[in-house]
This record gives C-alpha cells, sequence and structure tokens, in this order.
C-alpha cells in the first residue's frame, strides 16, 4: 500500500530522499518531466504542451524528528529537535540516520526522581539516545553530528482509522501522486518540497519554480478532538471530512477560492468541515507571494497526535481527502468553476 | 429493608479495637441462622454455616474510625489522636459520643486560615468539663469516642455515620439469614480493627483458611459535581472491585461473581480505586495465597458522619451474596 | 530448547500485568521451566514453580518475578476513548504517544496520545501530561468499544523488544522477566548435575504492588534460603553510583535489612571462588524485591538479593546487557553446587 510506503520511509529535513525515491517511481509513467532542484523539492509536470489552465499542486514530504548534536564520553547522543514538543520523547524506539541505527530515548527511572520531577516536562537538553555504546569510540563509528533522527513507528490500520509517523504530509504527497495517476488533460505541476517543518523553506524556492494560474496546497493539520480538549480548541474533528482553510499564521485564503472549493465538494456530496484555528503555517503562505503574487486553495487531512510518532487520520477523511482533490482540480481544468 | 436492624448496628459503638457492643448486636442477630459463632482472641465474631465443601470466607468490618483520647488539659479539653484516616476539615464542630454516652465537640478556636487551624496540633474535644478533675470523671486517657450523628434510612437511601462497614456486616447477616442452600462450608467473619490495617482479617484469614473469600465494604461514588473519574456510582447496583490499593481481586473470583449476577439479573458495577483497601487485601495473602473477592455498597462522603448509600444498591448486594453462596465457583 | 535470550524476548514480548500474569507470561514460564524442572505447577496466587528434586536436606528458594507494570481500564469517554489507572509505578511522562494494547474480549489496538503543540501555551509546555488526562483513542465506536472492553482489562504497552550495541537488548518488562532468564538458564545448567539440596525456582506474581507471590510460595515451600532475582539501576547520564551499578559489571550482590548476613556473605565467596565479576550494593530500608516478603514469611526465611543494572526502569524501553544475566545465572549455579553438601545451620549461625 502506497500511504504505507510513504509512512514508513524516513524523510527529516534535508534528508527527503528516501521519500523522494518512492515519489519518483510512483510517478515516473504518469509525467512528462521531474527534476529534483538544488534543495531537493522534487517538481514534475504532467501534460506539459497543453494550453489552457495550469494548476499546482503542492506536498511536503519531510517529517518532524531529530538531529543528532553531541556523542558524549560515555556514548549517549544527545540531539535538538525538529518541530517536536519534547514532551513525547521520553520512553520511544528511534532509528538515526540512513543506516536506522536503533536507539531508545532513556529517562531516569521514576525510583530516583522527587515527586516534583514527574511533574515537570523533560526539556530536549535534558534527553538523550541510548544505541548501547560503551564509548564515544563505537558509538562515533555509526553515528555522527548531523545525522537526522526518526521515530521507529510503523503504519498500522485500526478501527475506522490509520496511525502512522509522517501522516503530515504523506497524506498530502499521496492526493498529488493519485492525482498525476489520473486521466487529467490540462497541465498540472507538482512539487513534492523539503524543509517545510523548519520554516517553509523548500516552498520558497519551489514557488520561485513553476508559473501556475492557481496553486492547491495539499497539508496534514491538527484534529484536535480528542478527551480533555474544549471544543472550541478542536480545529477539525476526525470523520467530518477534509478541512478547508480560512487563515493560518502564515496566510489568508481568499474567500473566492475557498467557495470554489466548497462548490466542488457540495457538487459531488463530499464532506468537509473548516479549519477553526489561526495556528500553523503552510507552504501556501510562498505561493502566495511568489511572482506577483498567485491564488492558493488550501486543503488538509485532519491528524490527531500530529507531530508525534503515533499520528492518526480517518480514513474516511483520507479517502474524501483525495477525492476531493481530484473532483476540485478537475473542476478547475475543465473551467467548471473560478 | 430491616431498618430497626440498621439503625442498631449504625448507633452501636464500636471503634478500632472497642467492638464488644456491635459484636454483641450481630451475635445475637445471626447466631439462628448459623451452626456455630465463635469469638476469637482479637475479637472477631466468626459464624460458621457449615457444609461438606469448599471453605468460603464472607467478611465484614465491624469496627468504626474514632478518636483515642492522648491528653487532657487543665482546664478539661481533651487532646486526640485519630483512630483509622480522617480530613482534618471533616472534623471540625462534630459532635462525638462516649461509650458511657459522654457527649463531646470537636473545636478549634478562631478559625482564620484553613490550613492552619484545621491540624490535629489545634483541634480539641469540649466536653464540656470545667477543670481536668471533671473531665477526668467522664473520660480517661485512652478512651475512645466515636462520632455521633442519627441515622436517617427512607426507601432511596441511608445517611449515617459508621455505614463503613456497618453495611458490609449488615449484607452478610441479611444474606445469612436468606440463604437455602449454601454451596460451601460458609464462615461469615464479622472482624475487628479494618480501619487501622486489616488487623482483625489477617488473624481469621489464618484461621479459617479458607479456599475463597470475599469482603463486603463501602467504596467510592464517583458521581458527585467534579468527581474523580472512576466507574463506581450509586444506584447502579452492587459492585464488584476490580482493585484497591490493597489488592487486586482474583480474576476468577472477579469473572465467577459477574457471571452470578449476570445470571440471575441482579444489577451489578465494577468498582476500581487507587486508594484505600479492604479485609481481602489481607485475607487474600493468607499462607498460601487465597483467592479473594470484594462487594462493595458505592458511598458518598465516605469516613464522614453522613456517609450515604443506596438502599436499592444494598437489597443487590444481599441478593448477589445469596447467589454466590448458592453456586459453586468453577 | 530456545537459548536463553530468544526466551528472554518472548517473555519481554508477553502479556503479564501484576495479578493478571496467566494471560500469556505465566504459560510461557511454565512451559520453558518444564523442560528443565522435576515438577512444575501454578499455586493460588499464580506463581509458577519450578523444583529441582534434591535428597531432603535443606532447601533453596530462586524467585524473579514475572509480573510487568500496566494500565487498567477505569472508564468509557465519548468517541472511543478508554480512561485508565496504573498498575505499579509509571512516570507519566513516558506514556505519552505510545501504542498500546487493551486485553479485552480481543486485543483491541489503541493510542495514548497528545494534545497538538499548536494549541498548547509555552507553560503548558513546562509542565508533564497527567494520567488522569490521558486516554487510549481506540478509533472504534463507542458501542462496539463497550463491546470488546469492559472496565478491569489491562492495558499494555506495544514494545517488541529492539537489540541494541553489545548484546543489549531494550524493551518493557525486562524488570524483572530478566531475572526469569537467570532462572531457566541456571536450571538448564544444574539440571544434570546431582544435588541433595532441593532447588525452588519460583517466577512470581504481583511483585510490583507488594511483592505478594513471593510471600504466599515461601509460606507454602518454607524453603530455608529464598534469594530475590531483581534488577537495580544502570549506570546513565542521570544516575550516578551509588544508586547506579556498571552495566556487563555482573550481577550485583545486596547488603541491607532484609538480606541475611551469612546468605550475603556466602554469595559474596561463591562469586570469588568461581572468578565472576560481581558488583556491591546496599540496600538500607526496604529492598523493593521479592526479599522484602520472603523474610517475614511463614516462620520466616534466610533472605538474599542479587540484582542486575538495568536503565530506564519502569518504562517501556528499560535496557539490559545479557552479559549480566549470564554472569547471574551462572552466579546462583555455581551457589547451588557451593550450598551443596554444606552444614545449614553452622552456615546461617547468626
Amino acid at each position: 500500500m502506497l500511504i504505507k510506503r510513504l509512512t514508513d520511509a524516513n524523510g527529516l529535513p534535508g534528508f527527503e530522499c528516501e521519500v523522494r525515491e518512492i515519489i519518483k517511481e510512483e510517478i515516473k509513467p504518469y509525467v512528462d518531466e521531474m527534476y529534483t532542484d538544488r534543495m531537493g523539492n522534487l517538481i514534475a509536470v504532467k501534460n506539459k504542451n497543453k494550453a489552457g489552465r495550469h494548476i499546482a499542486l503542492s506536498a511536503h514530504m519531510d517529517e518532524v524528528g531529530l538531529c543528532v548534536s553531541h556523542i558524549d564520553k560515555d556514548g549517549y547522543i544527545r540531539f535538538h529537535s525538529w518541530g517536536v514538543d519534547a514532551r513525547i520523547l521520553p520512553a520511544k524506539i528511534v532509528r538515526i540516520g540512513k543506516d536506522r541505527v536503533v536507539g531508545v530515548t532513556g529517562t531516569k527511572a521514576i525510583h530516583l526522581q522527587d515527586p516534583e520531577e514527574r511533574t515537570k516536562a523533560l526539556p530536549v537538553d535534558k534527553l538523550y539516545i541510548d544505541i548501547g555504546a560503551e564509548s564515544k569510540e563505537e558509538a562515533e563509528k555509526l553515528v555522527e553530528p548531523g545525522d537526522f533522527v526518526a521515530f521507529d513507528s510503523e503504519y498500522v490500520e485500526f478501527g475506522n482509522k490509520v496511525k502512522a509517523k509522517a501522516l503530515d504530509d504523506r497524506a498530502g504527497c499521496l492526493a498529488i501522486i493519485e492525482m498525476l495517476k489520473s486521466d487529467y488533460p490540462h497541465k498540472l505541476t507538482a512539487c513534492f518540497v523539503v524543509q517545510e517543518e523548519v520554516g517553509l523553506r523548500g516552498s520558497i524556492i519551489s514557488a520561485y519554480q513553476i508559473d501556475a494560474d492557481l496553486v492547491l496546497n495539499l497539508e496534514g493539520t491538527i484534529a484536535a478532538d480528542t478527551m480533555s480538549i474544549k471544543e472550541h480548541q478542536t480545529v477539525n474533528i476526525q470523520g467530518d471530512g477534509p478541512s478547508i482553510s480560512m487563515i493560518d499564521r502564515t496566510s489568508i485564503y481568499l474567500k473566492k477560492y475557498i467557495d470554489a472549493l466548497t462548490e466542488v465538494a457540495d457538487k459531488n456530496g463530499i464532506p468537509y468541515q473548516f479549519r477553526r484555528s489561526q495556528m500553523g503555517g503552510t507552504d501556501a503562505a510562498n505561493y502566495h507571494v511568489a511572482h506577483g503574487g498567485t491564488p492558493v486553495v488550501g486543503l488538509a487531512v485532519p491528524c490527531r497526535y500530529i507531530h508525534s510518532p503515533v499520528s492518526i487520520v480517518d480514513k474516511r477523511d483520507l479517502e474524501n481527502f483525495l477525492k476531493l482533490t481530484q473532483k476540485f482540480v478537475f473542476a478547475y481544468g475543465n473551467g467548471e468553476i473560478l | 429493608m430491616n431498618e430497626k436492624l440498621l439503625k442498631d448496628m449504625c448507633q452501636a459503638f464500636g471503634p478500632s479495637g472497642s467492638e464488644c457492643e456491635i459484636r454483641a448486636i450481630i451475635e445475637a442477630e445471626i447466631k439462628n441462622y448459623v451452626d456455630e459463632v465463635t469469638t476469637d482472641v482479637l475479637g472477631n465474631l466468626i459464624a460458621r454455616k457449615k457444609a461438606d465443601a469448599p471453605k468460603m470466607m464472607l467478611a465484614g468490618h465491624m469496627d468504626q474510625i474514632g478518636f483515642l483520647i492522648s491528653h487532657i488539659d487543665e482546664k478539661g479539653y481533651l487532646k486526640f489522636a485519630n483512630i483509622g484516616g480522617f480530613s482534618e476539615y471533616a472534623l471540625f464542630n462534630q459532635r462525638v459520643k462516649f461509650k458511657n454516652g459522654t457527649i463531646g465537640v470537636i473545636r478549634s478556636e478562631r478559625v482564620e486560615n484553613m490550613k492552619a487551624d484545621f491540624n490535629m496540633e489545634k483541634l480539641y474535644i469540649d466536653i464540656a468539663a470545667s477543670s481536668k478533675e471533671e473531665a477526668e470523671k467522664k473520660v480517661k486517657i485512652g478512651d475512645t469516642c466515636v462520632y455521633c450523628n442519627e441515622t436517617y434510612v427512607d426507601d432511596n437511601i441511608i445517611m449515617t455515620p459508621a455505614l463503613d462497614d456497618r453495611i458490609g456486616c449488615y449484607i452478610m447477616i441479611e444474606a445469612a439469614k436468606k440463604l437455602k442452600n449454601p454451596v460451601y462450608d460458609t464462615y461469615f467473619v464479622f472482624t475487628v480493627q479494618e480501619e487501622i490495617g486489616l488487623k482483625g482479617a489477617r488473624a481469621s484469614g489464618y484461621t479459617v483458611d479458607p479456599d475463597y473469600a470475599i469482603s463486603f465494604d463501602v467504596t467510592g461514588s464517583f458521581d458527585t459535581p467534579n468527581a474523580l473519574k472512576f466507574p463506581s456510582k450509586m444506584g447502579d447496583g452492587a459492585a464488584i472491585k476490580i482493585k484497591d490499593n490493597s489488592l487486586i481481586c482474583s480474576p476468577d473470583v472477579v469473572n465467577f461473581m459477574e457471571k452470578v449476577a449476570k445470571d440471575n439479573n441482579i444489577p451489578y458495577q465494577f468498582e476500581i480505586l487507587t486508594i484505600g483497601g479492604t479485609d481481602s487485601g489481607a485475607i487474600q495473602m493468607t499462607k498460601g495465597g487465597v483467592k479473594a473477592g470484594v462487594v462493595s455498597v458505592p458511598s458518598r462522603y465516605i469516613h464522614s458522619d453522613n456517609e450515604m448509600c443506596s438502599v436499592k444498591d444494598v437489597e443487590n448486594c444481599v441478593e448477589l451474596t445469596v447467589k454466590i453462596l448458592e453456586t459453586r465457583i468453577s | 530448547m530456545v537459548t536463553t535470550k530468544e526466551f528472554l524476548i518472548s517473555l519481554c514480548n508477553s502479556t503479564g500485568v501484576a495479578g493478571f500474569e496467566f494471560q500469556q507470561t505465566a504459560g510461557l514460564v511454565s512451559d520453558a521451566f518444564r523442560e528443565f524442572c522435576d515438577e512444575v505447577w501454578t499455586d493460588t496466587l499464580g506463581n509458577v514453580i519450578g523444583h529441582k528434586k534434591g535428597k531432603g536436606k535443606f532447601s533453596v528458594l530462586f524467585s524473579a518475578h514475572m509480573d510487568e507494570i500496566g494500565l487498567m481500564v477505569s472508564g468509557y469517554e465519548k468517541g472511543g476513548f478508554l480512561r485508565f489507572t496504573p498498575i505499579g509505578g509509571y512516570d507519566q511522562r513516558s506514556l505519552v504517544a505510545q501504542e498500546v494494547y487493551v486485553h479485552g474480549k480481543e486485543d483491541v489496538y489503541g493510542i495514548i496520545g497528545v494534545k497538538p503543540p499548536h494549541i498548547t501555551t509555552a507553560e503548558e509546555a513546562k509542565k508533564a501530561h497527567k494520567i488522569e488526562d490521558m486516554a487510549v483513542d481506540t478509533g472504534l465506536d463507542d458501542e462496539k468499544l463497550k463491546e470488546l472492553v469492559r472496565i478491569g482489562d489491562v492495558i499494555t504497552l506495544k514494545r517488541e523488544v529492539v537489540e541494541l550495541r553489545n548484546e543489549s537488548i531494550a524493551g518493557k518488562a525486562l524488570d524483572d522477566r530478566a531475572g526469569i532468564a537467570a532462572l531457566y538458564q541456571c536450571m538448564k545448567d544444574l539440571h544434570k548435575t546431582d544435588c541433595d539440596i532441593d532447588v525452588y525456582y519460583v517466577a512470581s506474581t504481583q511483585e510490583e504492588i507488594g511483592a505478594k507471590g513471593a510471600l504466599t510460595a515461601v509460606y507454602e515451600l518454607k524453603p530455608d534460603i529464598a534469594i530475590a532475582l531483581d534488577v537495580c539501576h544502570g549506570l546513565t547520564p542521570d544516575v550516578a553510583e551509588p544508586k547506579g551499578k556498571k552495566m556487563g559489571g555482573g550481577p550485583v550482590i545486596s547488603r541491607g535489612i532484609n538480606i541475611h548476613p551469612r546468605v550475603f556473605e556466602s554469595l559474596v565467596k561463591t562469586a570469588k571462588d568461581h572468578y565472576i565479576p560481581f558488583q556491591k550494593e546496599v540496600l538500607p530500608g526496604p529492598s523493593g524485591t521479592d526479599a522484602m516478603t520472603m523474610q517475614i514469611a511463614g516462620a520466616g526465611t534466610a533472605s538474599g538479593v542479587i540484582s542486575f543494572p538495568l536503565k530506564y526502569m519502569h518504562t517501556s524501553v528499560e535496557v539490559m546487557k545479557m552479559k549480566d544475566i549470564m554472569l547471574t545465572s551462572k552466579l546462583i549455579s555455581n551457589y547451588v553446587l557451593d550450598l551443596c553438601g554444606k552444614d545449614l545451620e553452622e552456615m546461617l549461625c547468626l
């Protein structure tokens, strides 16, 4: 299954290679050209020479995780965090670097803590990874500062849900791949970008390299519809359909395009919801301002426990996310909307 | 509901270590329904209904929480130690009674700071004596007293001091009366000193050496406005304990009790506590180990003078107990 | 016959929370013990006991507890969520973002979730997530969930052992399934030897909630000497001597109020006589092992504690070295052989 392959692959910011290779292999038969730019963005074009409306789709390949900062004298590995709340880190299995060296994130045993300690979050600089090495020299043979560290978390289906790491934004990558595989008759550019999680960096240059009439940015977004979260803080509710962005920390989406998206959804009987938060940022921000301004639409699949090794999407939401993406792109290409 | 019996039991004086009065009431009530009744060295009342079958020990504790007088000052005020667990906040302004009928009230003087003024250091018992000499005519150091409040019973609820655990004893008595075809060699054990560490159960468990044990006690009712999130609630049926701080009930016994409840359409619920303990915690560990469970009555305001439970739950507990004793555990 | 390491891995991956050891772990243990013991049985509290028969001279008992810490379902919440309460001591911070199995009518997979960082305030982020506010997200409809799971069902973290460098293994429940592995290795080594003392190998239950199984097992078996094999803390960046012991440094022989002085001395002597590397530890208070209750079971037992270093105790990524398990096993098997032919009264004389 493609979503499993995509999420089981590791793609930390700057190290998106594994993910990119899977995508290249998948889309090759369906595109006219593709290339990887200097930073690692994969840009592909379908129906290159077709005139008419040109839409671009963008999703990011990178995921949250850690980066090795230092190996201490006893062979323990210290790290930086990329977009991760340090509170999710204790007692996890991690994989370091391309060779996936296995390690665990250790913490002081509860028996040795005073009660006060247990109520405080452990900051990143108090945590470390143990690979079982007995010395710095031994660890250095396997791990180097700068290596990425990914969570060891396999794709699992359960109930109505799917759990995996990196659903933000492999779900978006999946939607673009599926779109490229369809018999879409108009010109389409696909951008699989890097380094979104560390400041929307890849899309700064991908935006510059494309020249589309409209960009559809596809994301994984927050669903906080869980126990002990107040209703107004849920942002999205799983099962209610893909989420349409109105505003976030980096963009305000234009009403005209939001209306076009809901029109397509309504017409096709696809459920959707509006993203009820202004927090978070997406690559849309960079497409918006490129080339003197480009219209952008944002669509996302709601993920519970986003930015953790155990993010969850609802299978029905994922299906409707793919469906709405396709219907919208077709409707736009055919001139039915906008 | 045998209202008179319940009221007599709840009003009987019996803090841990002084269970004579309550024991006498129970003995008189149960003796006609069992084959033999004995009182052991610690004061446990052991009533046996004989059968040539595996031994089942039922345990409910007779003792209640109370206070032990530790000092009488020059002006006749009493200082005290607690018998069993209390919140100091619940003590303030409580009326207490002594075995000889002396009445007192727990007070501190001006209350300015709840934390500072509601503690054992500041609290005292006032028995309206004008001097040490006068006080000593009524109360001696080492005497004990208990909460004093009436026992209220209507069709729905019971509200009383000492519900913990006279209600457990009551359930055992009523079950003994209704029991027709017991399939166990059944020991109804009314234990002493539960509140100070399951002492009576430990000793009587050793003597009885049962194959199975079930104790009867109160548990929390988590249905007040800001209650902790635990399963048991007043009115939802007999509570089958899964665990508390003294034991994890033997899954065999839990499953058996659940099956009996289901098969006989007796409303039941599960119960989990992270604090507190009960007699089965001690009995389970007796000798080579005993398979033990607990039937509980969900109650509000435990260890206060207004402990409250549902009449229906009590009736369901009695019913469940009878059926348990008439069903072989497989 | 499996290797001791393979046996240990299967034990760690199995389910056996305190009070519920019978679910998987006890079965694995009794099957394994049966290969090398004269008789094996399970007692009332679920202890699995293996007996190597002697000539009735006297008896020594080794216990290692097979229970693990876990969670228990304490309620349902709308949307397919389950509340839970811990069994045994968890660091609440180690539960966040973990995968679990709820052992209901069938094993139900779930996630202990976490509030997303985007809606977390900086102030909140400094505080640990509280266990009371956590829930298992099962992804199931409420009705289906109630059908499969009931209050009181136990939950374990989903964790398969991974192997780290230098024959280290990481996983859940190494505390104290590693001790059972040491027992297993010991019975392998001893089962063909002729021995005049009786040896009892006890995989005990409910240690994590008060060393309960060992108490009743020792009451029943009445051994002359009872030694608990359990874990101690290994050295890590945040655990130093004397609390931490060297990983790979061999068994740690303890001394303290739960330990009979002569048992301590004789263990040290065996280690020295057989050139087994060992470490020492002082347990001035309750040892937190089966020895706490074994010492005071029945009319009393001469008890001892041998431990082996474990890192990150009571998390799902406990780490230990096979070397320490093998050395521990070597110590106890040689101890048994050294005891043969000894005069018990003389040896334990205070």
